[in-house]
């Protein structure tokens, strides 16, 4: 455990920030953030969504420049007006989805820009992927520099991103929740590189809404909330709960609050789906009222089941009945006629049209039903969203905002709201609360067993183990494809449902039989 | 006590929302359609006041009579272009449903109603050739129609084979060129006039074209609502075609000949009066009020310019800067309206809101 005292005697922060300010317009993104980071240490910078996280990220990126406030680096006062010049004093961003030149080698990516030259200016080639290949040994990786970036995991992206601020020589390495889309077993590599990194005196911050991870990898944590810095502690001496409480300035009484529901008849039934290379055999059903919550590692087939019962992909066989009709393959469209709700992983890119006003989001599938004599008006979609929006108590000033403007908890609001304007009878919802801050979490949870209260069937995806075992009233676990366990609730523990999520299929007849 | 659950029914705890962020005098003034309309009234009234013969008779007359295939396809690709998508070809569809109508008629001695409808026919289907490359193989627009500009063309090419065809019979083909009673209007408006209307209605108070603008921001959200991109896209192209064919057999007739180069480079003007119009290239911003203003600011402008005596070179950069220069102020637009305040309701409305979902406090106020 690096000395902090000692240490302050000899060195100085590699990053200070003092009551920096950044505003957009008449918002005030950050008010004023407060940040000392020390060489040697993984300091963890936790706040709800739009607390000013990632607007003080973006300072010290060199993506917007700061109002007001002090920055320093390495104790001088800096004042970066482009990422180019962050780069070169020292600074290096890792974020949750890096951006690399899918048609280059990993080794162009890594040296973009900056290409070792040989003999009559050309590339040499030799020395950029035997360099490349020392920055891999050096983080214990295994990635072939000469393979284009294309195709390669999130996790391995981010990586390259790293092995290039190592390369820069980065004295400052910040990762903007980098583990949201990783495994279990990426997440450890990851955590593997950021140590031996904070090992080599280098200062990292660490952005996660994930406080298992806070706790097991940074030893300082810093707290924002509303654009302003709260406090600055030592992670050995502080709790979860008290983090929280202040992230949200207040005790969050119960994260998962799945309260008891009358179980109805079946609701969804789907009989050996599959679909190749995707999944196999998939069977299940839900009743009225009823949670099932689908866990298991990331990319083990659980969204891709999601979409192929919904109807975004086919599948080659099986079928999926709703309420005793089959549901015809392919066709969002029939299904959502059928009954069905879909809240998609991707809130962006897929649950949402992100450039569209709150409440075009809100209406868009139940227009047709708005429309007069075939002619469908503004305020038709307005007075049919208005109150779905209240219900949800979604944050905007007017119904023509565009949702892009709003922080993720509230685009979940409005996706959510969207689907419930249907009037389903099953919604599948997949990662509800990613990337969204405590208090909306909440939120959402109390609505989903509340929903599930009121004879609701919901399938719901999840990453997170305590989310999974804290609302659904029964466990399918998925791995690789097949539904390797169903596990009631009272039996459902994270070591049973990480054991199946983990373990191949041979094993499946046993667990199917929770001890 | 257990807070509100967001799922009760709304009650007088619950909020309301403004419908609108900005005023109405600055939802209808700032934006590129006003701007478009108010540069077609200002050009308009300049040209009366200062060029000679621009207040004469038929100024009106032969600048609708020539723009009139260029507004009428021009509104279909309003939709395509909204869509992000675009259809090249039009021109070419043109060019082979006028082929079509004077084979139809000079060489087999059809009516001209029966011609057109077969015309029209034939265009809708080339246009839903495009559509199907674009829907449901999945081609870029841009690839396709630019194929289909070639092919078309060649169409129009073989069945006239390097002969003019001239000479139709009937009262029929000057009517679309007659005057209406004693204006300056020719009969063509009255069926571009209710096109527009159709088009203007499709694209602003239908699901349907709400979903052309939910495809142009974000085609896989629209798929994961619902939407049937493909079809909808399928629609617009065969929409396209069987306008350019309509516009194929206005032109034939107005020129009582057909030639191989009938209507070439029209895609270019109906594109630009498109964009000019305020329709993003990228898909998901327009409105169909916009691109006629943006169409006849450019017959205006074409029409005063060659009335002025300036030479085609003239108005061709006159034109070519003024389309640049809409592009550009479009980017400028947005940081000018972000300036001007909005509507002081937001801290209103948020006072009253509960933060973080603390209703308690709000319930005992």
């Amino acid at each position: 455990m690096p000395d902090h005292e000692e240490r302050r005697e000899e060195r100085m922060p590699t990053l200070q920030l003092r009551d920096v300010a950044k505003s957009f317009g008449a918002v005030a993104a950050l008010r004023s953030g407060t940040l000392e980071v020390w060489p040697g240490s993984i300091h963890a910078l936790v706040g709800e969504n739009g607390a000013g996280k990632s607007t003080l990220v973006k300072i010290v990126a060199g993506v917007h420049r700061r109002d007001a406030g002090e920055f320093r680096l390495l104790g001088d006062p800096v004042d970066f007006g482009s990422t180019a010049e962050s780069k070169a004093a020292g600074v290096a961003v890792i974020y949750q989805e890096p951006t690399l030149f899918p048609d280059l080698s990993v080794a162009e990516n890594i040296f973009m820009g900056r290409h070792p030259r040989g003999r009559g200016r050309r590339i040499d080639r030799t020395r950029m992927y035997a360099e490349s290949h020392a920055l891999f040994a050096r983080l214990g990786v295994g990635i072939d520099p000469r393979r284009v970036a294309n195709g390669l995991s999130i996790a391995d992206q981010q990586l390259i991103e790293i092995a290039k601020a190592i390369s820069l020589d980065a004295k400052l390495l910040v990762m903007d929740e980098p583990t949201a889309a990783l495994s279990g077993n990426e997440v450890a590599r990851l955590f593997a590189v950021a140590r031996s990194l904070r090992d080599e005196g280098r200062a990292l911050v660490f952005i996660s809404h994930r406080f298992d991870e806070v706790f097991d990898l940074c030893d300082t944590v810093t707290v924002m909330r509303d654009g302003a810095y709260v406090s600055t502690a030592r992670v050995a001496e502080t709790t979860e709960a008290e983090i929280v409480a202040k992230m949200v300035g207040r005790e969050v009484a119960e994260l998962f609050p799945k309260t008891p529901a009358s179980i109805g008849d079946v609701v969804l039934d789907v009989q050996g789906l599959g679909s190749t290379g995707e999944f196999h055999d998939v069977s299940f059903q839900v009743r009225a009222g009823e949670i099932v919550g689908l866990a298991g590692l990331v990319g083990a087939g659980r969204s891709e089941i999601a979409r192929a019962v919904f109807g975004v992909d086919g599948y080659d066989e099986g079928s999926v009945t709703l309420d005793g009709r089959v549901v015809p393959k392919g066709s969002p469209r029939r299904a959502i006629r059928a009954g069905m709700a879909f809240v998609p992983e991707d809130r962006r890119q897929q649950g949402l049209v992100i450039e569209s006003s709150v409440a075009r989001n809100i209406s868009a599938v139940i227009r047709g039903g708005l429309a007069r004599t075939g002619l469908l008006t503004a305020r038709a979609e307005n007075r049919a969203a208005g109150p779905w929006a209240a219900r949800l108590q979604v944050k905007t000033s007017a119904l023509d905002m565009r949702a892009a403007t709003m922080s993720g908890g509230n685009q979940q609001k409005v996706v959510i709201a969207k689907w419930l304007a249907t009037g389903p009878r099953l919604l599948i919802i997949d990662e509800p609360t990613r990337g969204i801050d405590v208090g909306t979490k909440a939120e959402v949870h109390r609505l989903l067993s509340d929903l599930a209260g009121q004879g609701l069937a919901i399938v719901m995806i999840s990453s997170e183990l305590p989310e999974v075992l804290g609302m659904a009233d029964r466990v399918l676990v998925v791995c690789e494809g097949r539904i390797t366990a169903d596990i009631a609730r009272a039996d459902a523990t994270p070591e049973n449902v990480m054991a199946a999520a983990t373990r191949s299929t041979s094993a499946t007849a046993a667990t199917k039989e929770p001890a | 006590m257990s807070t509100a659950t967001p799922v009760a029914p709304a009650s007088a705890e619950t909020r309301t929302y403004p419908a609108y962020s900005r005023s109405v005098l600055a939802r209808l003034l700032l934006n590129r359609e006003a701007a478009v309309i108010a540069a077609l009234v200002v050009v308009f009234l300049y040209a009366l006041g200062n060029v000679q013969y621009f207040d004469g008779p038929l100024t009106i007359y032969n600048l609708l009579k020539e723009y009139a295939p260029i507004l009428l396809m021009a509104l279909p690709m309003t939709l395509i272009i909204v869509t992000g998508e675009i259809d090249l070809s039009v021109a070419s569809t043109l060019g082979a449903s006028a082929a079509v109508t004077g084979v139809l008629v000079v060489d087999h001695d059809l009516s001209v109603p029966s011609a057109a409808v077969v015309a029209i026919v034939v265009g809708a289907l080339l246009g839903a050739l495009n559509g199907f490359f674009v829907a449901y193989v999945g081609l870029p627009s841009l690839a396709v129609t630019i194929g289909s500009l070639a092919l078309y063309r060649g169409l129009a090419e073989g069945l006239i084979q390097d002969k003019r065809i001239s000479g139709f019979p009937g009262a029929l083909r000057t009517w679309p060129t007659e005057r209406i009673g004693d204006t300056q209007y020719p009969n063509i408006i009255i069926p571009i006039i209710v096109l527009a209307v159709l088009f203007g209605l499709l694209l602003h108070f239908t699901s349907f074209g709400r979903s052309v603008f939910e495809i142009g921001l974000s085609d896989e959200a629209a798929h994961f609502s619902g939407v049937n991109v493909a079809r909808t896209k399928l629609i617009l192209f065969t929409l396209s075609g069987a306008v350019a064919a309509l516009a194929g057999v206005y032109v034939a007739l107005k020129s009582n000949s057909v030639a191989t180069d009938t209507g070439t480079g029209f895609e270019l003007k109906v594109i630009a009066g498109v964009l000019l119009g305020g329709v993003s290239i990228f898909g998901g911003r327009g409105a169909l009020h916009g691109v006629i203003a943006g169409v006849l600011l450019i017959a205006v402008l074409n029409s005063a310019l060659q009335l002025d005596g300036q030479g085609s070179e003239v108005i061709q950069i006159i034109i070519g800067l003024l389309l640049v220069g809409s592009v550009i102020a479009s980017n400028f637009l947005p940081r000018i309206r972000a300036l001007l305040p909005r509507r002081a309701v937001a801290p209103e409305v948020t006072s009253k809101t509960p933060v973080n979902g603390d209703h308690t406090r709000k319930v005992a106020q």
